[in-house]
């Protein structure tokens, strides 16, 4: 009996032992070098000087420079997932509601931006919204205006782009949420005097907030962790902070301060995740995303 | 120097007491042990490292499609040994990429400027090529070789292949000729263009201008508070800093901006296109050479036959009028045809005194400061 108890105790972690093994080997131990890198300095040659100093994590927590950029990145993050949000809750209802024979059209159509390289989709809105791009072609051909508009290289566009990109991530977790919904519900609630208005704010839109909170958290971190974006579609004053992290590493030569901005940057999204898991729960997030 | 030379050279000196008996052995055995591995029964061992291929890292664009067509196929088609091509967007990132690497996975690479070359070298990243084995570098500019040589210690890493300019391009349509030559390095900070104005985002570029909008010597500003006030001015003119010669192609002929720094060869190419871009050198604008270097580790006979393979005058030309950037190649040894002499910086008398090439030691010395500063500027800092 002992035996058996003890074969199914060490059951689950030998079928567990792959993935630990993958996560451990390719993002802890990566991690760790991160961590050991961050207390290094950077010599006038470029070369990395060993040693535990903590000039790096000073810059980077006392700089108003990294810290307004931060926010600036925050900021951006939210104003997308928000507009995800808007823009990809409506969408993800007509979906999950049609009663249309395409719908597994529909649903292809979703993830079909997945197929296409992230930065192509980025680099396509340059064709669309430049100066001699498709939308100004447009406007000038119907004589709406008459010198070509300015889209590009400015913070909308970037937000544009990121909401081009992360509006899937929003629209299939809801999808997914709002076919999980028993639609006797909704006509529970209509048969006991709910309008159509009512039945939804107060049966359908709580039951799907763990994948629009899912959704929204994955839409936040991905656009706090974005450097692509601002670099094709932003101006000069547009960077994020994984584009300094991007200046330290790849331009700058300065591995250590960059390993420093990175585990910041970390730190931040971690506490973002917190309090999604302290008023929201981590299992809503696995509840959303199955 | 050969073998038993040495050999005889270091008996006499453990006879005469300048070495003691211990490392008198210690260095025979090692030279037991050298021996040993070029043995006859070593070539066994040392078939598996038989070199099948090399990689070469490049600008892109038109550059790696000239390296591509006039270069690297014939030297497959000629040795059997293939050329793995890479792209970067400047020297910067291509020394974080080297840096982050196992030994020997990168080969040779298209550096730009004798300050990277430096930056290589200090870093541990040079190797002492065997000039012997490159003997079409008998063609090049000498004054090309020699500022090499004096980084390196009289050795080379690198051969030098070609060079050019970044002056500035301007949209026709909307800049004449003559408002470009009048205004010079100053079109850059014009307030008419707001908006219009794009510039690539390397920091030793944007301060090269910014010393000459501020009167200064490129090569020894004395107020650095003022490049920056005119960094800082350009910036807030600009629409977009540039990463890449594709990006810089495609802002100028998409009419996104009017006017940017560019490279000599990447605005002929748009010329050649049919875009009506002008390009002006104004005085002391930024000349550059280029080079093709070996780095540590790489596969050094295979390396040096691809140089001298591709210095061979006829691989050279063909190149540069593909890349349309000069040869390094000098006009007084080698007749370089039709076009090169017409293209940007092109010197016909091989000297290059028209020319201001960025001193290694001034940049360099700042780089690690200014790199970082401009970051934060270029932010809006």
């Amino acid at each position: 009996m002992a035996s058996i108890e003890a074969r199914e105790k060490r059951q689950p972690w030998i079928l567990l032992s792959p993935a630990l093994l993958t996560i451990v080997t390719l993002l802890l131990v990566p991690l760790l070098f991160i961590v050991v890198y961050s207390f290094w300095l950077r010599t006038a040659s470029g070369a990395d000087q060993i040693g535990f100093h903590l000039d790096n994590w000073q810059e980077a927590l006392s700089d108003p420079f990294y810290r307004d950029i931060l926010l600036s990145t925050l900021r951006i993050a939210g104003i997308t997932t928000l507009l995800c949000a808007v823009l990809g809750y409506p969408t993800a209802y007509f979906v999950a509601r049609s009663r249309t024979r395409h719908k597994t059209l529909l649903l292809l159509l979703l993830v079909l931006p997945f197929w296409v390289s992230y930065i192509i989709r980025t680099l396509s809105w340059i064709n669309i919204l430049g100066v001699s791009g498709a939308l100004n072609a447009v406007l000038l051909g119907l004589g709406i205006v008459q010198e070509p508009l300015q889209m590009l290289y400015n913070e909308a566009s970037v937000i544009l782009g990121l909401v081009h990109f992360l509006l899937p991530f929003i629209v299939l977790n809801v999808y997914v949420s709002l076919i999980g919904i028993d639609r006797h519900l909704e006509s529970a609630a209509r048969s006991l005097g709910c309008n159509q208005r009512q039945a939804f704010l107060e049966i359908t839109l709580p039951l799907s907030m763990p994948g629009l909170a899912a959704g929204s958290l994955l839409c936040f971190v991905l656009a706090a962790g974005t450097y692509i974006t601002p670099l094709v579609l932003g101006g000069p004053r547009d960077a994020m902070f994984a584009n300094l992290v991007f200046d330290a590493i790849i331009t700058q030569l300065d591995w250590p301060l960059g390993s420093a901005l990175s585990l910041m940057l970390l730190a931040v999204l971690a506490v973002v995740v917190a309090v999604y898991n302290r008023f929201i729960g981590m299992g809503q997030l696995a509840r959303g995303l199955s | 120097m050969d073998n038993s030379k040495r050999y005889e050279r270091l008996i006499d000196r453990y006879q005469h007491g300048d070495i003691n008996r211990r490392t008198f052995l210690g260095l025979i055995g090692a030279a037991g042990l050298s021996y040993g591995v070029s043995s006859p029964f070593s070539r066994y061992a040392l078939a598996a490292d038989e070199v099948k291929q090399v990689r070469f890292d490049g600008w892109g664009g038109v550059v790696s499609e000239a390296f591509r067509k006039h270069a690297f196929d014939p030297y497959e088609k000629s040795t059997g040994i293939k050329v793995v091509e890479g792209t970067f967007g400047g020297g910067d990132e291509y020394l974080s990429r080297v840096k982050a690497s196992a030994g020997g996975e990168y080969n040779l690479a298209h550096l730009s400027g004798v300050f990277d070359y430096a930056r290589y070298h200090e870093l541990g990243l040079s190797t002492e090529l065997n000039e012997a084995n490159i003997p079409n570098l008998e063609f090049v500019i000498p004054k090309l070789i020699d500022v090499f040589k004096q980084v390196s210690g009289g050795k080379l890493s690198c051969v030098p292949y070609d060079y050019g300019t970044t002056g500035i391009a301007y949209n026709r349509a909307h800049i004449s000729d003559e408002e470009a030559r009048e205004k010079g390095a100053m079109l850059l900070i014009d307030p008419q263009y707001k908006g219009k104005i794009g510039g690539w985002n390397d920091w030793r570029t944007r301060i090269w201008y910014a010393s000459l909008q501020t009167g200064q010597d490129p090569n020894g500003a004395t107020d650095m508070d003022a490049v920056w006030d005119a960094v800082r001015t350009h910036r807030d003119l600009a629409l977009k800093y540039w990463t890449s010669g594709a990006e810089l192609m495609s802002l100028l002929a998409g009419d996104e901006i009017h006017v940017t720094e560019g490279w000599s060869g990447r605005i002929f190419a748009l010329r050649e296109e049919g875009h009506d871009i002008g390009y002006i050198d104004p005085p002391n604008g930024f000349g550059w050479q280029e080079c093709l270097f070996v780095i540590k580790g790489s596969p050094l006979e295979a390396c040096e036959e691809l140089l001298n393979f591709m210095l061979d005058p006829v691989t050279s030309i063909a190149v540069a009028e593909g890349q349309n950037y000069p040869p390094a190649l000098d006009p007084q040894k080698v007749q370089l045809g039709d076009k090169i002499p017409t293209l940007p910086a092109f010197d016909p008398s091989g000297t290059l005194e028209n020319l201001t090439f960025a001193d290694p030691t001034y940049w360099n010395s700042n780089e690690q400061e200014w790199s970082k500063t401009f970051g934060r500027v270029a932010k809006g800092y």
